[in-house]
């Protein structure tokens, strides 16, 4: 199929699968459609959309560096001889190798292995083999020229330790695509104190990218699906709580506070509501009040298109999104702590972590229901999810009864992809 | 030092009875395999090479493995799936104290329904056994698995 005639295709499919102008019921093309996820790649993935990398202190050196993805497009984060940090695509721009295979590391410079074409820490192409030719024979054209064969870099920004990069060099200011509300919420934890690594959990999820994202914007399911969550009162529709979002509404926060007393049950449909649950080792829960926290003990934040920021109570933790194909996502949790934390504390960061990650008490079942969710769009094409809880519109609410939040996210996400 | 012949017999009849235990998913008696402040933990490869001390899960003591007990029983929502663990001849060391070290390959097929067998979960308890109680029971397993891109979830104990 020719590009045009593709791209017609999906401008086809989007206009016959949404069922309005709303965005309050996605079609299932939307979560399992070829053509869709590459107009995603393209669009927002690639196009003016910064996206999450790392943290500054997976770097500490010059020369150490971390691979990651955007979209499906691997790159690789570096420390250069400045101390800046520089996030370059990982392809070689002799033969497209994808040269750098270690996840982490520390190197001299950056070594194509197929031809020995050697790239510094800022990508530029320090030099070819044979570039002169030998003994008079071969050798490059008159006319190459090391500086315009570098590696492609990425536009970064670091705010507070933590490392964006786009490939979109015209994309606007880290800080005004985050946008003022959302921003708070950020440096509500990234304040610029000095983190430091627990460590990684990696899951592939067979469901496409946006449901994670969905996830992270609905408040709704967590006091049902999450037993948990309810019963220590972590999250409740019950507790004190505010929805925020930036002014494009891509980007959310959800804010809580655990009630100290849990009374009771809060409604009698709520079914995961065990009265008699008790914890044989409370050490589990041994939550302890940290200073920068305020009166919340939790926000969850969610920076379109790849990365989710997780405060549940003192366990921290980004959520990265690497999209394979629409059905199918890895998800990258990079948990971490404070330079000034005490061994207490990290103990205690680690022990929460149970409640976390592919085997958590409270999000490996999230893992579950995206994959039955996938199933079910694929079964049905013609299928349009309902996400009407508290009206049709999209604004920021002080409660948990809603599903605003992903009704703004597919506001924003349909103006991206039927422009 | 060596390990005696009789020692070794009862270690490989323990691992025996462990994997024995989880795949028949009698979980409730998972936790008896462990000393009272023995020390369960399920972490990527990655981050033990690396000296991250992040886990999927660790659980210290019996208590803390009858609260997992209970999320995988009662409150983590899943698809059902059969686990069949084979697991290696344990290479074996005498420390201190009685007390053996084991390192010992694992394999862990999943079997979920109207779906073909997976290899689910492939690496290396790094144990220490003890004797308590008239038995021997795990005073530290650590499942250190290679695959760290873990097939959406994990719920069951490896």
């Amino acid at each position: 199929m020719s590009m045009a005639s593709n791209k017609c295709a999906v401008d086809d499919l989007m206009r016959a699968s949404w069922t309005d102008d709303g965005s309050s019921r996605i079609p299932s093309a939307v979560y399992t459609d070829r053509g869709i996820y590459e107009r995603e790649q393209e669009r927002i993935f690639y196009g003016p959309h910064w996206s999450y990398v790392g943290l500054e202190v997976e770097v500490p050196e010059a020369g150490c560096f971390k691979r990651t993805s955007i979209g499906e497009r691997s790159v690789i984060m570096i420390r250069n001889r400045k101390g800046e940090i520089n996030v370059l695509e990982n392809r070689c721009a002799h033969r497209a190798m994808r040269f750098c295979q270690e996840r982490s590391g520390k190197v001299k410079t950056l070594v194509c292995p197929y031809h020995q074409w050697n790239y510094n820490y800022d990508g530029k192409l320090l030099g070819v083999p044979f570039k002169n030719g030998v003994k008079g024979n071969g050798g490059m054209p008159q006319d190459f020229q090391l500086e315009d064969h570098g590696l492609n870099t990425l536009k970064v920004a670091v705010r507070n330790g933590v490392v964006f990069a786009c490939f979109d060099h015209e994309v606007e200011p880290l800080e005004d695509y985050i946008g003022e509300e959302i921003l708070a919420c950020f440096d509500r934890t990234f304040d610029g104190r000095k983190l430091t690594l627990l460590g990684y959990s990696r899951q592939r999820i067979p469901g496409n990218w946006k449901l994670m994202m969905e996830n992270i914007k609905d408040p709704y399911h967590p006091g049902l699906l999450h037993t948990w969550f309810v019963t220590f009162g972590l999250w409740r529709a019950d507790n004190s709580s505010r929805l925020l979002m930036d002014k494009h509404a891509r980007h959310a926060a959800m804010i809580s506070r655990r009630s100290d007393q849990v009374t009771g049950n809060i409604d009698e449909n709520v079914t995961s509501f065990r009265a008699n649950m008790q914890l044989n080792e409370p050490l589990l829960l041994d939550i302890v009040h940290e200073p920068w926290w305020g009166s919340d003990t939790v926000c969850m934040t969610t920076i379109f298109p790849n990365v989710i920021f997780q405060q549940q109570v003192n366990s921290l933790s980004s959520r990265q999104i690497i999209p394979q194909g629409p059905d199918s996502f890895d998800f990258v949790w990079t948990h971490f702590g404070f330079e000034d934390d005490d061994e207490v504390m990290t103990e205690r960061r680690l022990r929460q972590a149970n409640l976390f990650g592919p085997a958590g008490f409270v999000s490996a079942d999230d893992g579950e229901v995206i994959e039955f969710s996938q199933e079910g769009f694929h079964q049905d094409k013609d299928f349009s999810t309902l996400c009407e809880l508290d009206g049709r519109d999209v604004g920021s609410t002080d409660h948990m009864v809603t599903e605003t939040l992903i009704r703004g996210m597919y506001r924003y996400w349909r103006g991206v992809m039927e422009a | 030092m060596s390990v005696p012949a009789e020692l070794r017999q009862r270690i490989t009849d323990l691992y025996a009875a462990y994997a024995d235990c989880i795949d028949a998913e009698r979980f409730d008696e998972w936790p008896e395999f462990f000393t009272e402040n023995g020390w369960y933990r399920v972490v990527a490869r990655e981050n033990h090479d690396r000296g991250l001390p992040l886990s999927v899960l660790s659980l210290k003591g019996k208590a803390m493995m009858k609260d997992r007990v209970y999320g995988i029983t009662s409150t983590i929502f899943h698809a059902p799936y059969y686990q069949r663990h084979i697991i290696s001849v344990p290479a074996l060391t005498s420390l201190e104290d009685g007390v053996t070290a084991a390192s010992t390959n694992y394999l862990v097929i999943r079997t979920k329904r109207d779906m073909a067998a997976d290899v689910y979960n492939v690496g290396r308890y790094i144990d220490e056994i003890v004797e308590e109680g008239g038995g021997l029971k795990f005073r530290k397993k650590f499942c250190v698995y290679d695959n760290d891109l873990v097939p959406n979830s994990l719920i069951y104990p490896i």
